[in-house]
């Protein structure tokens, strides 16, 4: 319906659709969109850093500078491009694998995206105003709390806000998964994807309340004179190192394990083979969750917490490493006898075994304590987490994006120009990263804004800076690729790839009421048990009938401007205490919108069985 | 144990050169090429680590690149519906239970290394103490036993643990020494402690590991390893100097007095003083570099004086002196250059 | 959603898990409050680090006045009883007794969030004893007054239900809505019981 409408009418009209959709496929847009924004941005960050590191004693940028660049590329990467990735296809994909036709909360669905927004631009905006936060994106104190300017406050409210959508789209995701799965789908039957975001919402549910907390500390201690990390007062600097990592080793699985299930999809189906040992694979994500919980003190072995505490956790960390390993050997032999088609989005996985594997080795290397005396904080670090988190959730997310593109927007992206991404990109990524396990071992710290000739240092880097040229033609022929599908891309059917899961029983792009009737599930793959049995579709679980529908708002939009703008409010009131007129301001925009969302009813709407039966599109 | 981790460590060691073409990195900065105890112990861990996962990686790449090459999908065979299977428990246990059995061959050494390297002084050991203090950026190193003060070079006896016990002045800071012992963090609010025990002469490259401001990067230091002798020989010296003492040339002289004209006796101590504004400049003529970064050379020396900014960008000294012209910053050199008072320098860790 | 379903002529016996938006709801609330006790972990685990901090400043031992919190705790713990109250006649579908016991709830929990502000003014005023003071301070008044501002924040919740459905009385679409903010004050009213033993008993007597 208001797509059709959106069609008809011109650009506004299209931009109040998507500032008040609560459509988790359009939630999906936005979020993809969003994040690439940042993604962007982010990568010209890491350009200039690697620019700055191409020779010794280069001055490219300044020192202070450059502090800024590396803390901004890691917040903006992490909470703002691969986040954003993730909850793009949480949205695009979880509803239609499980058979529903929205999330549980559309309308927190979309107050999700916008405080995600709000806080990028939050964060984005420090640019502008004097200067970016310069503490890493770890933001250690007392470093952070001490740093002069306003960089620093910029980061945590940013992160704040956006923290509070990520928590709300976690929560949202788990009570969807729970409660709204199609008849059949029991938990066993949920494809492997759907499983990890399962996981990976719990994880962001119990994870992310640790950042808030130190979020406030934080703040509170820079704007409001408090002592928290302020060791001349008594405070305790270390406090924050722990909740930082309390949330931030969880947020690693938070953002591999939607991966995991990525590769999960993808894998089988270019295999024409079910997933092997898909209830260990299962086990092995729940089992990753759990533990990535009880590991956190592995970023701190140097902090001096002691050789008992070190043990402990060098030991449990290690332990990661066998559901990780069973994960990595029930994909090999899920191609074990298959039949493999090397599309774009099978090449990022075959991509991602070994680089993966690699990470995963490295990653196992730093549990050992000891030898973590030499690799923490060394471009050994580096080298590790670019290998996980861009070898395993990059390329988890360029794989799911040329295998789910034709579902969320119709039309297929390019195969040549993506396998030219992938090429150009994989090999960038080797030359970047690979030789900073060793520049980190020959004692380059990471973090460093130059190093002196005649440290053995400079051909590593050089080689890293071309690579990184490499990886960014890569993403370029992406963006590329985008554009030229969305222009001369070919149309495509509901199930380009013979599928074996739900979402490819509806058409590409699904109705924004995604299935006319719920089906009725009868196996793990459900579409690939019909095909088995001879049926084109799944037999429906209900009559047609009228579908209930939520309403469009513009509360959730209100709600995230008015935290917007209280940020500046929070921000500046220590400079001017008439700021606190824009803090306050800000809050009664947030709280008045909450107030109308509280006391007005919402029933939302209905389509009509006779629309429905007209098939119009509606 | 001993002698088959060595034999790995000279295939390890060949295998990386081949793939770095820079060899190892420079010799006394470099992990690669242990020259200290705590240092050691990580690389037999580093390596008994890479060969456990270049094992596992092997066979991941074994099956991997079979998979591969006899499942891709043949011409004509479209249509062919593999066998759909679901698992097998026999696989799924074995590679399970492997990886455990291969983790905890890591974990044990892991363990009894962790425990090694965190032993504490034994009681009543006449061991050497030293108090390093981070600062933004430099490193100060008390001798609080003997009453000597140094800043940047950090004078150590071979062959015997010292204890360095570490506290921050401001932000935090990392002590890494890659060729000697790894590193360990220097907070502000409590103090930690780790020992130190290089085993040949040399001058040892250190640097700050944790991100602590814009001049981070240039917060190196060395670690200066001579004889139990020869160190017995610097501490008798640096105990006897005479802060005080008159300068032979007359520029040196002028320079003198100008560094206390101009504000720079009020941050910098000579001699024992336990004042550390600034660095101690006891031993400055000996200095392996001058503000961890530069060549020890005069002109290097009145550029820092000049403008340090331009050279450590928000340090702590810009700003808080009177302004030098670059004739008195000269004057001062002079001054700086010739406080030299041990014959122990580091030309004779470096000579052995 | 037509008027009939929603006003059904028999409640059900749990009317607020009655509907798939109710289920939704009561399950949601369930997993936020994991989060919630994550965040206060979080809190309890920074006061316990820091409450030896203090920075010159008074200590734990010479300023808490166990009395005056052992009725704060009462005032509170009888709000959790009320509420259930609350809730019962909810499930009977007695929407009068329900508003009933929820004022009784609301007085109760401004009782307790008056003597609260008592016990801060006179910390601030007699015991120079502020947010500033030490680490200690700045542990304790974010503890408790993250604790208060959840209080508050309940207290409003609560009564902007009660006004908005004064007059149309109880059904399927409200009846999750009261169900929740009445396990939101379970919640605060846990939370209080582990403030009351962990920063004020352990701060009287450890």
């Amino acid at each position: 319906m208001s797509t059709a409408i959106a069609q008809k009418q011109g650009f506004g009209a299209i931009l109040w659709d998507y500032l008040t959709t609560v459509d988790h496929k359009k939630i999906a847009h936005l979020y993809l969109f969003g994040g690439g924004f940042f993604f962007i941005i982010g990568g010209l960050e890491a350009m200039i850093i690697r620019i700055q590191l191409i020779k010794p004693a280069n001055d490219f940028v300044s020192a202070g500078f450059y502090n800024e660049l590396l803390t901004m590329h890691g917040t903006t990467m992490i909470f703002f491009a691969a986040m954003p990735f993730i909850f793009a296809l949480m949205n695009a994909v979880v509803p239609l694998q499980i058979g529903a036709r929205d999330v549980a909360f559309p309308f927190l669905n979309a107050l999700g995206f916008w405080l995600f927004l709000a806080g990028g631009l939050i964060l984005n905006a420090s640019w502008l105003l004097g200067g970016a936060p310069d503490a890493g994106w770890t933001a250690y104190a007392p470093l952070s709390t001490t740093s002069p300017g306003h960089g620093v406050d910029f980061y945590v409210l940013g992160l704040q806000i956006s923290g509070a959508g990520t928590l709300i789209g976690g929560i949202n995701f788990l009570v969807t998964i729970v409660n709204m799965r199609a008849p059949g789908m029991t938990y066993m039957r949920m494809p492997l994807f759907t499983w990890t975001i399962f996981v990976t919402s719990a994880l962001i549910l119990f994870a992310f309340p640790a950042l808030t907390v130190g979020l406030f500390l934080m703040m509170f201690d820079r704007l409001f004179g408090s002592a928290f990390f302020n060791p001349d007062m008594g405070g305790n600097t270390i406090i924050w190192e722990h909740l930082f990592w309390i949330f931030g080793h969880p947020e690693v699985y938070i953002l591999i394990l939607p991966a995991f299930g990525v590769f999960s999809e993808v894998i089988p189906t270019f295999s024409k083979k079910r997933l092997f040992g898909y209830t260990a694979m299962v086990f092995a994500t729940v089992l990753i969750g759990f533990l990535g919980f009880m590991v956190w003190a592995h970023h701190m072995f140097t902090v001096g917490l002691g050789p008992a505490a070190n043990a402990i956790f060098a030991v449990a960390t290690m332990a990661i490493a066998v559901p990780t390993g069973v994960k990595i050997f029930n994909w090999l032999f899920t191609m074990w006898g298959g039949s493999i088609r090397v599309t774009t989005a099978m090449l990022w996985a075959l991509g991602f075994i070994p680089t993966f594997t690699l990470g995963g080795m490295t990653g196992v290397m730093l549990a050992s304590a000891v030898a973590d005396y030499q690799y923490q904080d060394s471009y050994f670090v580096v080298a590790h987490f670019h290998y996980v988190i861009v070898g395993g959730v990059i390329f988890g997310i360029f794989a799911s994006l040329h295998y789910w593109w034709p579902k969320m927007f119709g039309k297929m992206l390019n195969e040549k120009l993506g396998k030219l991404t992938f090429w150009t990109f994989f090999i960038g990524f080797h030359l970047t990263f690979f030789i900073q396990h060793f520049l980190g071992l020959m004692g380059m710290p990471r973090r460093t804004w130059t190093y002196l000739p005649g440290q053995g240092l400079d051909n590593g880097n050089l080689i890293s800076t071309i690579g990184a040229f490499l990886m960014a033609f890569g993403v370029i022929v992406f963006f590329y690729n985008v554009v030229y599908t969305a222009i001369k891309g070919e149309k495509v059917s509901n199930d380009p790839w013979d599928g074996r899961t739900l979402e490819w029983t509806i058409a590409s792009p699904p109705p924004h009421y995604n299935f006319k009737q719920i089906p009725l599930v009868r196996g793990l793959d459900a579409l690939w048990v019909e095909k088995m049995e001879g049926n084109k579709n799944l037999m429906p679980s209900e009559p047609l009938d009228d579908i209930h529908m939520p309403n469009s708002s513009i509360l959730p939009f209100v709600m995230s401007l008015g935290l917007f703008i209280a940020s500046f409010g929070f921000i500046y009131q220590v400079d001017d205490l008439r700021w606190l007129i824009v803090l306050i301001g800000g809050m009664l925009i947030t709280f008045g919108a909450m107030f109308v969302r509280s006391v007005k009813d919402d029933h939302g709407h209905h389509i009509h069985k006779e629309d429905l039966e007209k098939g119009d599109g509606l | 144990m001993k002698g088959w981790m060595g034999k790995f460590r000279v295939l390890f060691i060949l295998g990386s050169t081949a793939l770095v073409l820079s060899g190892c990195g420079l010799e006394n900065l470099t992990a690669l090429d242990p020259k200290g105890y705590g240092a050691q112990v990580s690389l037999d861990l580093i390596i008994l680590s890479i060969v456990i996962m270049v094992f596992v990686f092997l066979v991941v790449m074994v099956i991997y690149t079979f998979v591969f090459f006899r499942f891709r999908q043949k011409k004509g065979q479209e249509d062919v519906i593999p066998k759909q299977v679901e698992g097998n428990k026999v696989l799924e246990v074995i590679w399970t239970v492997i990886p455990i059995i291969l983790l905890l061959i890591l974990a044990v050494p892991t363990v009894t290394a962790t425990f090694d390297l965190a032993e504490g002084q034994p009681e009543g050991s006449d061991l050497l103490n030293v108090n390093v203090t981070g600062n933004q950026y430099w490193w100060n190193f008390s001798y609080d036993d003997l009453d000597v003060q140094t800043s940047q070079d950090l004078y150590i006896p071979t062959g015997e643990r010292v204890y360095i016990d570490m506290k921050s002045s401001d932000v935090i800071h990392s002590f890494w020494l890659p060729s000697i012992s790894g590193k360990m963090d220097v907070n502000p609010e409590n103090e930690n402690t780790m020992f130190i025990e290089a085993q040949e002469e040399g001058v040892y490259w250190g640097k700050c590991a944790e991100l602590c401001g814009p001049s981070h990067s240039l917060m190196d230091f060395r670690v200066v390893a001579v004889s139990p002798d020869e160190f017995d020989q610097w501490v008798t010296d640096m105990k006897n100097v005479d802060p005080e003492a008159e300068p032979e040339t007359a520029s040196a002289q002028e320079g003198k007095q100008l560094f206390s004209d101009k504000g720079c006796i009020s941050c910098h101590a000579l001699g024992s003083s336990p004042t550390a504004i600034g660095p101690n400049l006891t031993s400055f003529g000996s200095r392996t570099k001058f503000a961890g970064i530069l060549d020890p050379t005069k002109e290097n020396l009145v550029d820092w004086i000049m403008d340090p900014e331009s050279i450590k960008p928000g340090n702590k000294m810009t700003g808080n002196y009177k302004e030098v012209t670059e004739e008195e910053a000269s004057k001062i050199a002079d001054y700086l250059l010739q406080l030299e008072p041990s014959e122990i320098t580091p030309e004779d860790a470096e000579s052995e | 959603m037509s008027d009939h379903t929603l006003n059904p002529e028999k409640m059900p016996h749990n009317p607020e898990k009655a509907t798939l938006e109710g289920k939704n709801k009561f399950l949601a609330f369930w997993f936020f409050l994991g989060g919630e006790t994550v965040l206060f972990a979080s809190l309890f685990g920074t006061y316990l680090a820091l409450k030896g901090s203090t920075n010159g400043g008074p200590a734990a031992e010479e300023i808490f006045e166990l009395e005056l919190v052992f009725v704060m705790t009462m005032l509170l713990l009888t709000s959790s009883l009320t509420s259930v109250y609350a809730m019962y006649h909810m499930k009977n579908n007695n929407f009068g007794k329900m508003q009933l016991w929820l004022g009784v709830t609301v007085l109760l929990g401004i009782g307790f969030l008056s003597f609260e502000i008592y016990e801060f003014t006179n910390y601030i005023t007699n015991e120079d004893f502020t947010f500033r003071t030490s680490a200690f301070g700045s542990a304790f008044y974010t503890l408790v007054g993250f604790h208060g501002g959840h209080v508050t924040f309940g207290l409003l919740w609560i009564i902007t239900l009660m006004i908005r459905n004064a007059k149309r009385g109880l059904n399927l679409y409200n009846a999750p809505k009261f169900y929740i903010a009445s396990l939101y004050w379970h919640f605060i009213d846990v939370v209080w019981v582990f403030i009351f033993t962990v920063v004020y008993l352990m701060g009287k007597v450890g």
